[in-house]
């Protein structure tokens, strides 16, 4: 409990008082703060027990790259786990809870997992608990999920919506500190169109924490705001850098109150498509891998300095620094300016001017000595400093150790766009050097670590010169002394949030994981949510160190999108519930729906499966509608076939590529039932084609393979035949399609139809032609797939309610009903015409029996690898009938079909079963059995394990209503 | 995301494209055999490099395009239509 608002300073409003909770504590804070502000503001130093030992951790950060002070936030649907503490800007009514602690953050009973250490050590999974393996499921697996882990995911309904932004601009600025908002400007002042991302509430970046460049910074940011060609996006994270200059960016609209405003959404995911992006996100301090550097009250030099000059806060009463680097000087003046006590200042490096002049101000630096350890328990108590040349020991007291290990340059961005990093001996870090794909690193992102030169750096990028440039003196810091680990006794972290220590890395390096990838994947080092950012490089060190080799060699794990944490949410954006899928509706849908309806989606379609309008979706009125049919007559609504019109000198050869059977022999006024395989000789679809004119074709395709069908075509017209005259259009919207099926369907047609004689022979079975159809163009075909008597009709589909009105007013006295999917399923069975179940991927014509229709002399698609000896096997699974032996039996749909005498292999299954409308048998179902037609008269036993049921069933021809097409003649 | 610069609707984004293949194979003659055939539809160079390959601009101007593409880096050298003679750039040219 020693953190505590300071006075005066930081940019918060301190008239506006904050209500919050923390484990239940109420806190107030002020409006400005982060919840890590605020907290330490109120005196928590304990924020959190860590992944794998349970040991008590603090705030290491003030930014996104917060490796231990993940809360969970909210209550609720709206919960949410691992939120860090650092990105929490606080409002009222705030409710956070600490995690992975039970029963409480204070007392820990899991922290005996420290003393347990040994056995988690890296690759611990692979070790510890690979043996006996049976007990991974029921032991090991449930026990290490309880002791380590984080927060815990809400399990109800996201309320909150979430939305998707396609932008466009020409320049696209990545951070607002020194280097972005020059870049910014000067692009700006270019007159092209700019966007600028921040993380932050605030556009600034590092400026936020430098009061002497506050004035600069409000001025940028006036003249930004005044242009109009400037899109400033605060709140805005940069996630991820995609293929082609494609740049992912989060918007957080509605994290920063308790619940996003009315009728806007909580996050919206920007997807940029920048001309060049300007890559300006800074550097993040690195930790140094000290025994004792997760103990609460550890913080990174940076982040004490923005607690005190950002929010009025200080976060401990007594420090000792410990840095490597000359940046670091900045937080211990600004805290010296704000009255912390500096314990002492502990710098690794010999004596340096920036040091003297610290000595000389009255502050205690102390050179040539090592800080050992840093010790406490649930809070840091003092440190242990050893000289090096008479390895006297010396105790600090102290409640703050603040850590600078040098700068790291944010490159993953630049990494993931394929830009080089190079490794830069006077920052102690890899930078993002050259411009490549589109993006152009500038600033600390690309090792220019000076203020000014910063802010030059990025005005030129972006085409601009000195012009606005920070009243400030250049960089004059001396150079880092690459120094990453200090040996002594304890635990000393290379990567707080999954508790991988330095001796983990050289653990893993002397079990042969020596290649930095493979190191991450056996440590877990860089995997946690922080990804690593403050001590990614210090573990990759430690690693050089123990291979022997420099670090510019080893390199830095490849840091993958994203790079920071994205909800579900913003990334499935508006497309859940019922918009996960586009809609796509019949022309007759609302009447569908008026008449009771039940729908079912088939591809995007709603298509009626039955029409009850009790909901009833029972066998009973499937039966009634398909009933209707067999006896008088009915109608559907087939609208939802792909349909396709082929015109040009050649129509009749590409159809001819493109089937497997003949269309150039299709006299005009003719329909013809085909088969399209695709070239590896499988059935890709079939379909009726109706031939209109020399020239003229209109093919109709199978619902559920409409698009392949249509690219299939526009695919081999465009490449394999392309010198052919043909044009193919897609016209499945334009058309609506009914079928009118039954004995009376030729009476009821003669009642709409004028301009063409319906007699039979004048009309005959698969006869095509135009037609007026209740005082509409459109077109007729004498075509079934009920197995009756029938006619397909085609009208442009705005005159779909009409004619189909006038169809029922015209059958009314015969008792026309519409009937649904169920209907027709039923009577394609019967009939034993073949779908979607037989034309799944794998069945050949010759296994619907069908072969006889693939044409011998000429070319098609499909020809030569259709005769394969694969494809030709007689013992293939092929169609045939099913029926119960004993009628009081049902059939499954899916059920495998074994014999007695080998009731384990399974010899073929139920494509398709129902109830039947007519005939001897209840129940009847289509099969592909080992043999087809061959087992024509064998009993079999049709197995449905998940059903507990094994039932015996006759194997019969599939053409099992009307073999002799009588009906379809009449 | 891939961005393709389609030569009839300009720079579209990859969700419009079908992806249709190696459009470095050839189909053979009708009368060819089951090797030729077999060649056409299962083998395929795999390589990391330029490669050269059809996209159905679905979502377009439904027009066929030949792409080449870098498979390791996705960096599109050319576009042109199904006629169009592309060569494939030396590795040299990988960016």
């Amino acid at each position: 409990m020693t953190g505590s608002r300071l006075p005066t300073g930081g940019a918060i409003d301190r008239e506006k008082v904050l209500n919050f909770t923390f484990d239940g504590m109420a806190c107030e804070g002020f409006a400005g703060d982060t919840l890590a502000s605020a907290l330490l503001a109120n005196g928590v130093q304990l924020f959190g027990r860590s992944f794998k030992y349970h040991r008590p951790r603090g705030v290491v950060t003030a930014g996104p790259e917060e490796p231990c002070a993940l809360v969970t936030l909210r209550t609720g649907a709206r919960r949410e786990a691992n939120v860090p503490a650092t990105m929490v800007e606080l409002y009222d009514g705030l409710v956070a809870q600490s995690q992975n602690r039970w029963p409480s953050l204070k007392f820990d009973l899991m922290a005996v997992n420290s003393v347990a250490a040994p056995l988690l050590a890296a690759g611990f999974y692979y070790k510890t608990f690979m043996r006996p393996k049976a007990f991974w499921e029921k032991l090991y697996e449930p026990l290490i999920r309880r002791a380590a882990g984080l927060g815990k995911a809400g399990v109800e309904p996201d309320p909150d919506s979430y939305d998707t932004l396609h932008q466009h601009c020409d320049v696209l600025v990545i951070g607002s500190g020194l280097a972005g908002l020059s870049a910014a400007r000067a692009a700006a002042e270019a007159g092209v169109r700019v966007m600028l991302v921040e993380q932050d509430r605030e556009l600034g970046g590092g400026t936020l924490v430098d009061p002497a460049l506050a004035d600069w910074r409000e001025k940028m940011l006036r003249a930004l705001r005044a242009l109009a060609n400037v899109q400033l996006l605060p709140r805005t994270t940069a996630v991820g850098a995609h293929d082609s200059g494609v740049i992912a960016a989060l918007e957080r609209i509605g994290d920063h109150l308790a619940e996003p405003p009315p009728f806007a959404p909580r996050q919206r995911l920007h997807i940029i498509r920048p001309g060049r992006t300007v890559l300006a996100t800074g550097a993040v301090e690195r930790l140094i891998a000290v025994p004792g550097n997760d103990r609460p009250g550890v913080m990174l030099a940076a982040a004490a300095r923005a607690y005190v000059n950002r929010y009025g806060v200080a976060p401990g009463r007594r420090v000792v620094f410990l840095v490597n680097n000359d940046e670091a000087y900045a937080a211990i003046r600004d805290l010296n300016d704000a009255l912390v006590d500096i314990a002492a200042v502990i710098d690794l490096r010999n004596p340096t001017p920036i040091s003297q002049e610290l000595r000389d101000s009255g502050i205690e630096v102390l050179s040539n000595r090592d800080l050992c350890v840093i010790e406490g328990g649930r809070q840091v108590r003092s440190v242990l400093v050893r000289r090096r040349d008479t390895g006297q020991e010396q105790r600090i007291d102290c409640d703050l150790v603040c850590l600078s290990g040098g700068y790291t340059p944010q490159t993953q961005l630049a990494t993931q766009a394929g830009l080089r990093t190079e490794w830069r001996a006077d920052i102690g870090a890899f930078a993002a050097m050259d411009t490549a794909n589109g993006m152009t690193p500038v600033g600390a992102a690309a090792g220019v670590f000076g203020r000014l030169e910063a802010a030059r750096h990025g005005a030129e990028a972006a085409g601009g010169g000195a012009r606005y440039l920070p009243p400030i003196p250049p960089r004059r810091d001396g150079p880092i002394l690459p120094l990453w680990e200090v040996h002594g006794r304890g635990k000393a972290f290379v990567d707080l949030q999954h508790d991988v220590t330095a001796e983990d890395m050289r653990l893993a390096h002397r079990e042969g994981y020596s290649a930095v990838e493979h190191v991450k994947r056996y440590t877990t080092h860089g995997m946690g949510t922080d990804q690593g950012k403050t001590g990614g490089l210090v573990g990759a060190a430690v690693l050089a160190a123990a291979r022997g080799v420099p670090l510019s060699e080893v390199g830095v794990s490849r840091p993958r999108p994203f790079v920071t944490p994205v909800s579900w949410g913003a990334l499935a954006g508006a497309e859940v519930g019922p918009h996960f899928k586009p809609e796509r509706r019949l022309p007759l849908h609302d009447w569908h729906k008026e008449h009771g309806a039940v729908f079912v989606r088939i591809g995007l379609w709603m298509r009626p499966l039955v029409y009850s309008k009790s909901g009833d979706t029972s066998w009973g009125p499937v039966l009634e509608e398909a009933r209707a049919v067999r006896r008088t007559v009915g109608v559907t609504d087939a609208s939802s076939l792909g349909k396709i019109d082929v015109q040009g000198k050649d129509a009749a050869v590409f159809l001819d590529c493109i089937y497997a059977n003949t269309f150039s022999t299709l006299p005009v006024g003719r329909a013809r039932y085909g088969l399209m395989l695709r070239e590896d000789g499988v059935l890709l679809d079939d379909g009726t084609t109706s031939r209109l004119g020399e020239s003229h074709f209109f093919v109709t395709t199978t619902t559920g393979q409409a698009q392949n069908v249509l690219e299939h075509m526009e695919f081999h017209r465009q490449t394999v035949w392309r010198g052919l005259d043909v044009q193919i259009t897609n016209v499945a919207d334009q058309w609506a399609q009914f079928a009118v099926a039954g004995p009376k369907a030729r009476d009821v047609m003669m009642r709409v139809v004028t301009g063409l004689d319906l007699a039979n022979n004048a009309f005959p079975f698969m006869a095509a032609g135009e037609a007026v159809i209740a005082d509409v163009p459109g077109r007729l075909f004498r075509i079934s797939f009920s197995g009756e008597l029938a006619y397909e009709i085609s009208v442009p589909a705005g005159f779909a309610l009409h004619v189909w009105q006038a169809i029922l007013a015209a059958g009314e006295s015969f008792g026309i009903r519409p009937y649904g999917l169920d209907a027709l399923n039923v009577m394609r069975i019967e009939k034993g015409h073949v779908a979607g179940s037989e034309l799944n991927g794998q069945t050949t014509a010759g296994d619907l029996g069908l072969g006889k229709m693939l044409k011998k002399n000429s070319d098609f698609i499909g020809k030569v690898m259709s005769v394969r000896p694969g494809l030709i096997d007689p013992d293939r699974l092929a169609l045939v009938g099913v029926h119960p032996v004993d009628d009081t039996r049902r059939l499954r749909n899916g059920a495998h079909l074994v014999s007695r005498e080998e009731p384990n292999r399974s010899q073929g299954y139920l494509t398709a079963a129902c109830m039947a409308s007519e005939g001897d048998h209840d129940w009847i179902g289509l099969a592909l059995v080992e043999g087809g037609h061959r087992r024509i008269g064998e009993t079999m036993i049709a197995t449905s394990p998940i059903h507990n049921e094994a039932i015996e069933v006759e194997i019969v021809s599939h053409h099992r209503l009307d073999p002799e097409n009588a009906r379809v003649k009449a | 995301m891939l961005r393709i610069p389609c030569p009839h609707c300009g720079l579209r984004d990859e969700s419009e494209f079908r992806y249709r293949g190696d459009a470095g194979v050839v189909r053979p003659e009708g009368e060819a055999g089951p090797e030729a055939f077999s060649a056409y539809v299962y083998e395929r160079a795999n390589p990391r490099g330029w490669h050269a390959e059809w996209l159905l601009h679905a979502g377009g101007c439904r027009q066929v395009l030949k792409v080449v593409r870098h498979t390791g880096t996705h960096a599109i050298a050319a576009v042109g239509l199904p006629g169009d003679d592309l060569p494939l750039p030396d590795e040299g040219a990988a960016p």
